[in-house]
């Protein structure tokens, strides 16, 4: 028999509902997307989470205290705790650009943690 | 007296994008005036990601989407003053503002765009009996402390009110290592985004607990924990529903409010319901001159939106400049059934260059239903709905088109409808 779940799609803040029909054969049939974002997001979800995680580390010598970064791309949901311990002791020092690489390959799941803000040295 | 062309309140996301608007439209005499220490505002502190889905078809954090305005506000050479207040602004277009290098200055401005955002609603508001113990932050503040300052404000911690806000911070404080225990909503709906709740709540399996309030706040010096329990449908406290949790920290994430001491000064109309600026299609306030944009007109859930409204204000502010903008006959936007407000509350056909967003709140949750936008009695637009709820601001797009045949229409009237 065909299994179905309704999940909410968190691509974007539409939030739209996608009914996913479970096949006997493992095949997965979406509906309720308005874009096909809404469709493939669906199918990773159920069969492979992935999350985008952000953060704040301390910087030294800095205009401001923190600095703000982001996962460069999506990791496995079940990676996040270990990606937030690697973040645990860093510090980094100023100039910082966005973009810059804060952890090399996080947890090796072959994505760099990269600073969002740019902050310049404290004058 | 100085004088300038421009003058923008607030260098958050509505001033930034008002600002580059007006350059566009070959404005250059411009001052913005920010009271922080730099550009960007709140989105400095948004350091989550899901901005700019919509106007740079990227998934951008809060510091990289303010990131790509600053950039060309620094390419333009467009003058700005850091760490200054603005204490009063005149129906004439007055504005007196204060800074440690300046001290109190007068300068008069030809347009003024108002993008001062809003503030958080505090526990003042909400009437919560107990003592006033220390840890209870508004969930924005909390926000600064952790991603600006770098402090956690506490390990165990409940959070009230389901605002964006809040859900951001139940997921940040976790990642951080805190205990967030509960969210506790009083409505039988949640006030934030869909995506906050299963990205932020149900990923890390915090409980939303709807339809419960805080019923009293316990701790004298630090809060220690506090009393919840249901709410029926009036939204009354159920007798006999009480439940104790320990907590040291209470976030509250229970409604914004647009920031107008300002406005109010200069005379402009404040809508009721969204505590804005009263504005036409041309984000024109009822002071000739003086325009309104992002969340000091009224509450957004997306910066996307906030940047767009804000480029029509920036344009406008313009072509008032450069005296281009017309008044004619105005089409009233009345919010009908299910509709809490409408931005905006009138249209000029003339002013309209391809098509008018009108921007909106439900009153509640409605599936299965319709938008219907109505000139006088004519139905022009019924789209059908999946679902509407208070939490997610809409819109509706109305065509140059439809205007030509009604332009003597004397409302347009936007409203829900039930299968």
């Amino acid at each position: 028999m065909d299994k179905t779940r309704q999940i909410t799609c968190i691509n974007c803040p539409l939030g739209c509902t996608l009914d996913v029909v479970i096949k006997p054969d493992d095949s997965l049939v979406v509906t309720g997307f308005q874009c096909e974002r809404g469709e493939a997001y669906a199918k990773k979800e159920i069969l492979h989470p992935m999350r985008t995680i952000t953060s704040s580390v301390p910087v030294i010598d800095g205009e401001y205290p923190m600095v703000s970064v982001k996962t460069a791309g999506e990791i496995s949901k079940d990676m996040i705790k270990n990606c937030m311990l690697a973040l645990k002791d860093i510090v980094i020092k100023a100039p910082i650009n966005i973009g810059d690489v804060i952890v090399h390959d996080v947890c090796s799941s072959g994505i760099d943690i990269v600073a969002t803000r740019d902050v310049r040295k404290k004058t | 007296m100085l004088k300038k062309d421009l003058v923008i309140i607030g260098a958050g996301p509505a001033g930034l994008a008002a600002v580059l608007s007006a350059y566009n439209h070959g404005i250059r005499d411009i001052l913005i005036l920010e009271r922080e220490s730099f550009l960007g505002g709140i989105l400095n502190q948004c350091i989550h990601n899901g901005f700019g889905l919509h106007i740079f078809k990227a998934e951008l954090t809060g510091p990289e989407y303010a990131a790509r305005y600053i950039e060309k506000i620094h390419e333009a050479g467009i003058e700005y003053w850091l760490d200054t207040m603005v204490i009063d602004l005149s129906k004439t277009r007055k504005i007196t503002a204060m800074n440690e290098t300046r001290g109190v200055i007068e300068i008069q401005a030809k347009a003024v765009v108002l993008a001062m955002g809003c503030r958080e609603r505090t526990r003042g508001a909400l009437n919560i009996p107990g003592f006033r113990p220390s840890g209870i932050f508004s969930a924005g503040t909390a926000q600064k402390y952790v991603n600006i300052d770098g402090y956690l404000p506490g390990r165990e911690i409940v959070i009230l009110g389901s605002g964006d806000i809040g859900l951001i911070m139940a997921r940040r404080l976790t990642l951080e290592g805190a205990k967030v225990k509960m969210v506790l909503e009083i409505m039988p709906y949640s006030g934030g985004l869909k995506r906050n709740i299963v990205q932020c709540l149900d990923d890390y399996g915090i409980p939303l607990k709807l339809s419960h309030t805080i019923v009293n706040i316990h701790g004298k010096d630090r809060i220690t924990g506090i009393t919840y329990a249901k709410v029926d449908k009036n939204l009354e406290v159920i007798a006999g529903t009480e439940e104790y949790v320990s907590c040291d920290t209470l976030l509250l994430s229970v409604g914004l409010i647009p920031e107008n001491e300002l406005s109010r000064k200069a005379g402009v109309s404040i809508n009721k319901m969204t505590q804005g600026p009263l504005v036409a299609n041309n984000l024109e306030t009822s002071v000739p001159g003086v325009y309104a944009c992002g969340n000091v007109l009224h509450v957004h859930d997306l910066v996307d939106y906030v940047s767009e409204e804000a480029e029509e204000a920036g344009k406008s502010a313009a072509l008032h400049i450069l005296a281009k903008d017309r008044h004619d006959g105005m089409i009233k936007v009345q919010a009908g059934r299910g509709i809490r407000y409408t931005v905006p509350s009138a249209i000029d056909p003339e002013a309209i260059d391809k098509f008018v967003i009108i921007r909106f709140r439900v009153d509640n949750v409605y599936e299965r239903a319709s938008l219907m936008v109505r000139f006088d009695n004519d139905l022009v637009s019924n789209k059908e709905k999946r679902i509407l709820t208070p939490g997610e601001m809409e819109q509706v797009i109305l065509p140059k088109a439809w205007f030509t045949s009604r332009k003597d229409a004397e409302s347009i009237i936007i409203e829900v409808g039930k299968e």
